[in-house]
């Protein structure tokens, strides 16, 4: 044992060593260079990195930093002035909005999903209730086969979280889930390795996992189809607006950068996406 | 080692006006370093704790243990199947690795030959170094829907301790494979001369001689069991209930915090850190019974 431990100080000596050294690698800016840093939700992230890119390329002198993490995180970074710029996807609550100003740049839908060898083809808001809390526990009561649901829920603090229980007026306490997952691909993930689940995933997650030859797919909810195009029209009822916020009314680069996320000319990135372009006229 | 001493001709001993003297540079480095050490360590105690403080001065440690359910966002903090979780994935992942690892490091030690011992050796130790997310993402896409045909959901305890022991048996092969390898030469030849057939020399010579050497490998690996994160995550479920039966889904306390630390705020987050401060306190126990086995039973330190 007494090898063991001297290993043990030869690791920490090495790691600490590897710490220092990346210490003193940082901060090598020169400065005309502009940054902007933008953290927050993992749905608004890929969007809002590609807008990033666009602006990179036609500002030279700008570096835009995108992080995910949340929109809990892009909240807070943005109130500890830690991120110039937040993303989060859903509407502002009322109480934030008198400490942040919110813009919304794209529309997202959140839809059902279940393995593509399951036979139902719809359910009701009620059965989805019903399923998710426990009430229902057979496929056969909504016209499927035999077989026990797995409910799959998503991790406490996810805004899909929210939008779902809030539109299907649920408290998360009521939901007797038996998978609870973390991001979108872990849900697709888990739906197509078992024929008898049901989870909600973000609509464009779920179509490009479709693509990809995922074997998932997509129920309608409250009788309308979860498709790109429905979220587009407005038509699809479980929706939510992707916005980006900052902490004071923006100016300089973050108001530029914030006016181009709304201009016209990233149309063309968020129906990359599979989102929906927001009008602010 | 003291007669030793001055039979040794240090050069810094011997030349201190001519030459630098790098012994002294060398200890100082070295103290530095460990001085740093021991710094990130409390560092971290105390940032733990400073974290937690939010929460254990407003509320206490009750709701802990007394709240219903986990649902932070609704102000209800029952850890307790969680804490259940983490103890019966390791326990259960722990029971089924230390025997296997151990008839590994045997069949690596005394029945293999030797070129074969060492290629095996190799292969272990590219085992031990395969990341967890690997683990993780076998675990979802060919594990879980494997369980799931058997009992669903799939995403359970079972699932847990299956790929926790796959990953874990590495550690425990190679330690005690290590401490098989310290027998001590004239312990086996003299088994052989009395006449003792391989199991029984095993048995009776190699075993209790290992013996702290086992049980600190076994320490290591409940710590590595414990701290397991992403490959957990993926493959348990992540329900925060108390399981009833080895296919019921199970959440760990390190998944829990990889699941809700980047979306909470306030006392949630608050909580998280008290979570964390729980599972450093089980790790310290850990080092300190692994620390107190090594004292006490090995037969190096006596005869020393």
């Amino acid at each position: 044992m007494i090898i063991n431990s001297n290993n043990l100080t030869k690791l920490f000596i090495t790691s600490t060593m590897i710490g220092l050294q990346s210490c003193g690698q940082s901060g090598q800016n020169t400065p005309t260079i502009q940054k902007l840093t933008i953290t927050g939700s993992s749905t608004v992230a890929p969007l809002v990195g590609e807008i990033a890119k666009r602006f990179e390329a036609e500002n030279s002198e700008v570096r835009i930093d995108v992080q995910t993490g949340g929109s809990s995180r892009g909240i807070a970074d943005v109130e500890s002035a830690v991120a110039d710029i937040g993303m989060v996807s859903r509407a502002l609550k009322e109480e934030e909005k008198g400490k942040l100003y919110g813009f919304v740049i794209a529309k997202d839908g959140i839809g059902i999903i279940v393995h593509s060898s399951n036979p139902v083809k719809e359910i009701n808001d009620e059965q989805v209730v019903a399923i998710y809390q426990g009430e229902i526990d057979n496929w056969k009561e909504v016209g499927g086969k035999d077989a026990p649901i797995t409910v799959v829920n998503k991790a406490e603090g996810r805004s899909t979280l929210e939008l779902f229980l809030k539109y299907f007026q649920l408290k998360n306490s009521q939901i007797k889930a038996k998978v609870v997952i973390g991001d979108n691909q872990q849900g697709t993930k888990t739906v197509a390795g078992n024929e008898n689940a049901i989870g909600y995933v973000s609509v464009g997650a779920a179509e490009y996992e479709i693509d990809q030859g995922v074997p998932i797919k997509l129920l309608p909810v409250g009788g309308v189809e979860a498709t790109s195009e429905t979220v587009r029209d407005g038509s699809f009822p479980l929706s939510r607006p992707l916005t980006v916020i900052t902490k004071n009314q923006p100016e300089g680069l973050t108001e530029e950068f914030i006016q181009f996320a709304q201009s016209e000319e990233v149309h063309d990135l968020v129906r990359g996406q599979n989102l929906i372009p927001f009008q602010t006229k | 080692m003291t007669w030793l001493e001055d039979k040794i001709s240090s050069p810094s001993k011997l030349n201190k006006s001519s030459q630098f003297d790098w012994d002294w540079v060398l200890v100082w480095v070295l103290r530095i370093m460990a001085a740093i050490t021991g710094a990130i360590v409390l560092l971290i105690v105390i940032f733990l704790i400073l974290e937690s403080l939010p929460f254990l001065l407003v509320k206490g440690i009750g709701p802990f243990f007394t709240d219903p359910t986990w649902n932070p966002t609704e102000g209800l903090y029952n850890f307790t199947p969680m804490l259940w979780g983490t103890l019966l994935a390791t326990m259960g992942s722990v029971v089924v690795a230390t025997p296997l690892g151990i008839i590994s490091a045997l069949f690596c030690q005394y029945y293999a030959p030797v070129a074969m011992g060492n290629l095996y050796r190799r292969l272990i130790e590219l085992l031990a170094g395969i990341p967890s997310v690997v683990y993780g993402f076998w675990g979802l896409v060919v594990l879980v829907p494997l369980i799931n045909r058997l009992h669903p959901p799939g995403a359970s305890l079972l699932a847990g301790i299956i790929i926790l022991t796959i990953m874990i048996l590495p550690t425990i092969a190679l330690v005690a494979d290590a401490s098989f390898g310290k027998v001590p030469q004239e312990y086996l030849l003299g088994a052989t001369s009395l006449g003792l057939s391989k199991w029984g020399t095993i048995c009776n010579v190699v075993f209790p001689a290992a013996k702290s050497g086992l049980f600190t490998g076994v320490i290591l690996t409940v710590g590595r069991a414990i701290g397991e994160t992403m490959a957990v995550l993926m493959v348990c479920g992540n329900v925060v209930e108390t399981p009833s039966s080895i296919f019921d889904p199970i959440r760990t306390l390190t998944a829990n915090i990889a699941l809700e630390m980047a979306y909470a705020l306030g006392n949630h987050r608050s909580a998280l850190f008290v979570s964390g401060l729980a599972l450093m306190a089980i790790i310290v126990l850990l080092a300190v019974a692994a620390e107190v086995i090594t004292v006490t039973s090995s037969p190096v330190t006596k005869n020393s």
